[in-house]
């Protein structure tokens, strides 16, 4: 939005309908929100199942399609009388659809539902984790071991030929760092319904996200000494594809302010005040690097046909700038930029973007590892409300605990802060429990209760 | 016993700096010789080894407390200094203490109002939220510094510049004045209690000026022993060698101060006593020279002995050694139980389990006593009631000291057969790398194994070495028992379903037994169900014409439960666009029906390790783990008997293609080289057309590597169609026994395009790879395509590729070890605290709430059914068929 004011070239009649999808966008983000917040305060149902049910890949999907694709159906018998048995038991909802979607064809008698209610139930008891587990190490073991298989080849083809994005062992790495930008920043855009199904269309919409830079559009640029002044070459070909005039060019670099600018043939001359070489220098990047149309950040962008609808995957990221562009749609936009998320869209978004992201990385290095592990630690990075790093600038530097601190890494400062502020360690954890010999409080250790013998055995 | 022990904990533990009064009050001995011992090798007095400081010569009674070397504790000495000296540690904290309060009056430089705004939100932090309470300290701080008057005393306040490591410069408008150590501390004196604790510090724990030092507290001479070499020379410790140089600079600088030296000198002397106390503490600190040792090797003082990975948290505190542990390598055993290890003889004798002699087990601990240390099941060791140690070593006559014992006494006998110990192989990357298992005291010097429990561990047999503990408490033996044993493990947590199982031979042995051409004769079955350890009837034979035959199918059937149903597609299944299922003519979907093996052969997919929803996975869920340990332990023989009796090689005229095929494959290649040719003449004629975001170069590079790699994949193709159904390494890709069709084709066929950094091989001389080639030669060949397969043997070219290409896997994996290593460690650190509590909530160690209920629907992934929560398929069906009949 700092951008704003070198857009200003463009009509009134775009900044205003930007503006107005970019409230659009927001309220719908606003509804989604609310939308899940009812959902959580509606009962002892599981916080978001929904959500994530979406993000598991095709095992969960299966299941999952034929509710969203029936407008609901009026309920079958077996429905109803699942309603109503369904009601006595807190099953978790995945099982409640799976229940229902088992068994929508099958001719069974009450009887026989409430059989397989029950025992369904019973058996969703006996896999109930029990209190005391080491969820957490547990979870931090199985997103790490399958590490030593992974690849470290860093780059692969992501959907598209031409974009590359960082994926296996380094891109994992990347998410639990919590970095502000990846190292391949992408989004996937889709489009709304008027553009999606035409390529002229889906190409207007590339024309107004792409950046395009003068340098992209630029065949040479030279300094002439004589004159001292840039004479840019403009490919009037490439000028035309991008949808830009030499005036607007020339324009644009006029509110650089650093000179006259006209136009000659096809090249612009730009006749700088100063000659200083080590300015001059300076502004010839200033000069190639000038933004003469569509979104900071995105480098580049490609059409994609996916099912009957293009697709737009781009080479870089700008998630609150591209929300605003007339043409997509706002509810399956995506990033890879989780701190971005983070930022636009809230931190339950972030949330899932990392467990997305992550478990991502491990589905595609043929990787088996169980969603809830990656949930934990999204959870974990996430709970507090902003976006902590594992590790020494995040959970691992913020713990309570200073020999868990002081073992971990940069143990003299932790030490002596400690000494300082007269910190008192509860010794609650397991490293510092581990350091004075005692029992660590996790699974059998997290009993406090003691039966009290009498000395003489009795 | 335990109960009491554990009434004894550590509650919490409070971090301070020591004041000096504190310092000389704990000390023993004023220090005030450099000098460690004289000629006689004797303790100097008031030296850096006087015998009060502590014992750790054995037999040595300490001349404080009297205890012997193991009792002692050691004692804390001091040194006066004689000047003061800024703690390197707190000297950025000082600098901002200084900052932060008036030079004049001591007083912090905010208003009386804001100082009691502060008051109350520190008073408030402190209750509720202790993590900010450093971050308002800060606040604090910073805005009092920015005061340049004395809103109390209306003093004005110079600016202050602090130079690392320790140095405080004022400046004045006569110019920079540097501020000596008892300026600091007297500025610092002046502080008041609340305005220390507003600042974040606790009075009663932290004073500022104690971070002047004083006094210097000495650690007892175990923390720093010294060392006799065996020619007879001393050799001390480097804390004492710093030690050393701080008392010989101070008693220096008390002298000089003493005779009236000029102050030029002293203040010379000063800051070289401040050198080495800042050394002493850290000499890493940044900004001055390291202390060295004579030969020139840093000294390793007091921060750099907390440091780091084999610092005294990482590698003493973090993590211990222990006792009753033993190391060997490993090899593998298939005939014992999965749950079991076999442990060498020496090991038992060397290891020992505390026995309590009760009216049950007297008779047989008495046999053990007789035995004594040398005969295996024996005994090393009896603890008296009054904890006396009697080593059974040296008693002469040891049916005596067995006749002796009586109930009450406590035995240290060796390991026997069915004791719990726990095996563990490092990496330790999850929970199944320390697993119980039950001891088999066995023969030879090498920890035995089952080949089952290989995957967990991650281990083979080509040296691998494996650690064992024994448990020494009741409770820790049933733990273990309960909850790590083998079988309890099957199932890993990372994705809820077997991580043990089949593997290799096994699968190979399985597949040969299951297959619709294996028959039996009476002789051979009975001769394999009895190698698998069954017991029972022979079922009624298959074939009962011309003679009695059995099936392979049939022996493998006789250990499911019955009523085990369960029917997938095999590893060997060709994933045919419609599924014929039971028809199919590769038998290669599996049946069973009522503990039967109906149709289908055993392979990868129903018994293989890491293989969820198989065979063996259904198996453990519906029956339990002791089901599954022992279908493991007695099925998994039968493979092998079958394997061992059939035999499976593999030899070098099998990898052969006959001539047409091999005709094929140069054909199939040459076809992909002419593609090459054309893509490379519309490049050179500039008519290639470029693939978006990419360079033409890259377009085609990436069009030649398209083509190579179909080629290769052709020529895999043509091998697959003409290699024998007999062949061994063909039977082994197919049932995922061991290798790939890739590998088999890399073997017969064409070892194909090698690369670099995922891409052909460029690298190597100017525009070519090789001198062999032209420059600019954008061919197959010259960058790095082998034509050859392995049987054809490599031409010196290829073998150079291939080597190029093999060298950058080797770096990988390096890499990568570390770098997952690394980011695990990360993991495990940051995670490790947080539990499930006993309302389901998982919480991490202050009570904040990760999750409120554990990944979404509470269900233990270990306990789930591949991540689902419940099987809702097989319970519809059980209660179908149950309605139905």
């Amino acid at each position: 939005m700092s951008e704003e004011p070198s857009e200003k070239a463009e009509t009134k009649e775009e900044t205003e309908t930007e503006t107005e999808t970019k409230a659009k966008a927001k309220a719908k983000a606003k509804a989604k929100a609310s939308a899940s917040t009812k959902a959580k305060s509606e009962g002892k149902k599981p916080k978001k199942a929904k959500e994530t049910g979406k993000e598991e890949p095709s095992k969960e999907a299966e299941p999952a399609q034929p509710l969203s694709d029936q407008p609901s159906p009026p309920k079958s018998r077996n429905e109803e009388i699942l309603d109503s048995l369904l009601a006595k038991y807190s099953l978790p909802e995945s099982l409640v659809v799976q229940l229902k979607d088992k068994t929508a064809g099958l001719d069974l008698t009450a009887d026989q539902l409430s059989r397989i209610v029950e025992e369904t139930n019973s058996a969703y008891i006996k896999a109930l984790i029990e209190p005391g587990e080491a969820a957490g190490t547990v979870a931090a073991q199985s997103v790490g071991e399958p590490g030593t298989q992974m690849t470290l080849r860093t780059f692969h083809y992501a959907g598209v030929r031409e974009l590359n994005v960082t994926l296996g062992l380094p891109r994992l790495i990347e998410i639990v760092d919590a970095r502000r930008t990846p190292s391949t920043p992408t989004m996937t855009l889709y489009l709304d319904e008027e553009h999606r199904v035409s390529l002229e269309k889906a190409k207007e919409v590339v024309a107004r996200i792409e950046r395009i830079a003068v340098e992209n559009i630029a065949k040479s640029i030279e300094y002439d000494m004589i004159n001292s002044s840039f004479i840019v070459e403009i490919d009037a070909e490439v000028a035309e594809d991008k949808c830009l005039d030499l005036d607007f060019i020339a324009k644009s670099i006029e509110k650089l302010k650093v000179g006259k600018v006209s136009v000659e043939g096809n090249s612009i001359i730009i006749s700088p005040e100063t000659t200083a070489p080590e300015k001059i220098k300076r502004l010839r990047e200033r000069i190639l690097d000038l933004r003469l149309k569509g979104i900071k950040g995105i480098k580049r962008v490609v059409i994609q046909k996916e099912d009957n609808e293009y697709v737009l995957y781009t080479d870089g990221s700008n998630l609150a700038q591209v929300l605003g562009v007339k043409g997509i749609d706002t509810t399956r936009i995506y990033t890879n930029n989780i701190s971005e998320i983070a930022e636009v869209l809230g931190i339950e978004a972030a949330r899932n973007a990392i467990i997305r992201e992550a478990f991502q990385v491990l589905d595609q290095q043929g990787l088996d590892v169980d969603i809830r592990h990656v949930i934990l630690v999204a959870d974990l990075m996430t709970s507090t409300g902003k976006i902590r790093q594992i590790g020494r600038h995040g959970v691992s530097g913020e713990k309570s605990s200073v020999l868990a601190r002081a073992a971990f890494e940069v143990t003299v400062k932790h030490l002596l802060d400690a000494a300082a502020h007269g910190e008192e360690d509860a010794l609650e954890g397991v490293t510092e429990n581990v350091i004075v010999g005692q029992p660590v409080p996790l699974g059998t250790g997290i009993v406090e209760l003691f039966m009290r013998f009498s000395k003489d055995g009795s | 016993m335990s109960f009491y022990e554990l009434v004894k904990s550590i509650k919490s533990i409070r971090f301070g700096i020591l004041s000096p009064e504190e310092i000389r009050k704990m000390s023993v001995v004023n220090i005030v010789t450099a000098d460690t011992y004289d000629e006689d090798g004797i303790p100097i007095e008031a030296g850096l080894m006087d015998r009060r400081l502590g014992t750790i010569e054995p037999g040595q009674k300490c001349q404080t407390c009297g205890n012997r070397v193991r009792q002692c504790p050691g004692h804390f000495g001091h040194i006066e200094l004689a000047r003061p000296v800024v703690h390197p540690g707190f000297a950025k904290l000082v600098y901002s203490l200084l900052k932060a309060t008036c030079w004049n009056c001591g007083r912090l430089l905010l208003t009386n109002e804001d100082v009691d705004k502060y008051t109350i939100l520190m008073d408030r932090y402190r209750r509720k939220w202790p993590q900010l309470r450093l971050r308002l300290a800060d606040r604090v701080i910073r805005r009092a510094s920015k005061n340049t008057e004395c809103p109390h005393c209306g003093e004005h306040q110079y600016k202050l510049k602090f130079e690392k490591p320790t140095t405080y410069y004022e400046e004045h408008k006569e110019g920079t004045v540097k501020l000596a150590p008892n300026e600091i501390r007297s500025r610092l004196e002046r502080i008041t209690d609340s305005d220390v604790k507003l600042i974040g510090l606790d009075p009663q724990i932290a004073r500022p000026e104690w971070m002047v030092l004083t006094v210097l507290p000495v650690p007892p001479s175990a923390v720093r022993p010294s060392i006799t070499l065996e020619s007879g020379i001393r050799s001390e410790d480097d804390l004492t060698h710093k030690l050393v140089d701080i008392i010989r600079i101070n008693e220096r600088l008390k002298d000089n101060i003493d005779a009236g030296a000029p102050q030029l000198i002293i203040e010379d002397l000063w800051e070289l006593l401040q050198y080495h106390v800042t050394t002493y503490f850290d000499n890493e600190t940044s900004g001055i020279p390291p202390a060295r040792h004579r030969s020139g090797r840093p000294l390793r003082t007091l921060a750099q002995r907390l440091k780091g990975k084999e610092g005294r948290f990482r590698s003493n505190l973090s993590g211990k050694r222990v006792d009753f542990s033993a190391r060997t390598v490993i090899s593998p055993d298939p005939i014992i139980r999965i749950n079991e290890v076999g442990v060498p003889i020496e090991i038992a004798k060397l290891l020992t389990i505390p026995e309590r002699i009760n009216s049950y087990n007297i008779e047989q601990v008495r046999r053990l006593i007789e035995n004594g240390p040398d005969i295996h099941p024996g005994a090393n060791y009896i603890i008296r009631p009054d904890g006396r140690r009697i080593d059974l070593r040296f008693p002469k006559d040891r049916k005596a000291v067995a006749d002796a014992v009586s109930i009450g006494y406590i035995v240290e006998r060796h390991l026997k057969d069915g004791d719990i110990v726990l095996f563990n192989r490092q990496p330790s990357l999850h929970r199944m790398s320390i697993m119980a298992h039950k001891v088999r005291v066995l023969p030879y010097k090498t920890f035995r194994l089952n080949l089952c429990v290989c995957p967990p561990y991650n281990a083979d047999f080509d040296g691998d070495e494996m650690n064992l503990h024994v448990p020494q408490s009741e409770e820790s033996r049933a733990e273990a028992g309960v909850l790590m044993l083998v079988q309890e493990q099957i199932l890993s947590p990372r994705y809820g379903g077997p991580i043990m199982g089949g593997i290799q031979d096994y699968i190979s042995g399985a597949y040969m037994l299951t297959r619709k051409e294996t028959i039996l004769t009476r002789e051979d079955a009975s001769q394999l169900l009895a190698r698998a350890g069954y017991s029972g009837e022979l079922p009624p034979p298959e074939i009962n014409e011309p003679k009695e035959l059995w099936t392979g199918k049939q022996l493998a059937s006789l250990f499911f439960p019955s009523g085990f149903n369960y029917s997938l597609k095999s590893n060997v299944c060709l994933k045919c666009p419609s599924c014929k299922k039971e028809d199919c003519e590769n038998d290669a979907y599996v049946v069973i029906r009522d503990g039967k093996l109906i149709k289908g052969v055993i392979d990868k997919k129903s018994i293989g390790a890491g293989q969820p929803e198989s065979v063996l996975h259904r198996l453990i869920k519906d029956y339990g783990t002791d089901v599954g340990r022992d279908y493991i332990d007695k099925a998994f023989k039968l493979f092998l008997a079958y394997i061992d009796s059939r035999g499976l090689t593999i030899g070098l005229d099998e990898e052969e293609l006959p001539a047409e095929a091999k005709r094929e494959v140069l054909e199939a290649i040459r076809q992909a080289e002419s593609k090459i040719s054309e893509l490379i003449d519309t490049y050179k004629q500039g008519f290639l057309e470029r693939l978006a975001g990419r360079t033409l170069e890259e377009t085609l590079e990436t069009k030649i590597m398209q083509e190579l790699e179909e080629a290769r994949e052709l020529a895999g193709e043509i091998a697959g169609r003409y290699l024998k159904e007999t062949n061994t390494a063909l039977l082994m890709a197919r049932t995922g026994a061991r290798g790939s069709f890739m590998n088999l084709a890399h073997m017969v066929a064409c070892v194909g395009q090698q690369s670099v950094r995922g891409e052909r091989i460029i690298r190597g001389y100017m525009n070519r790879t090789l001198p062999h080639f032209k420059p600019g030669d954008l061919g197959a060949e010259a960058h790095g395509f082998v034509y050859s397969s392995y049987k054809d043997r490599l031409n010196p070219i290829e073998f150079f590729f291939h080597a190029m290409g093999g060298r950058e896997g080797l770096v990988d994996t390096a890499v990568r070890t570390s770098q997952s290593g690394y980011m695990q460690r990360r993991l495990i650190n940051a995670l490790q605290d947080v539990r499930v509590e006993y309302d389901l909530t998982v919480r991490g160690t202050d009570g904040s709430i990760i999750q409120f209920k554990y990944g979404e629907d509470g269900v233990d992934p270990a306990k789930s059914d591949h991540g689902k929560a419940v099987n809702v398929e097989k319970i519809i069906e059980r209660v179908v068929k149950a309605g139905g009949g």
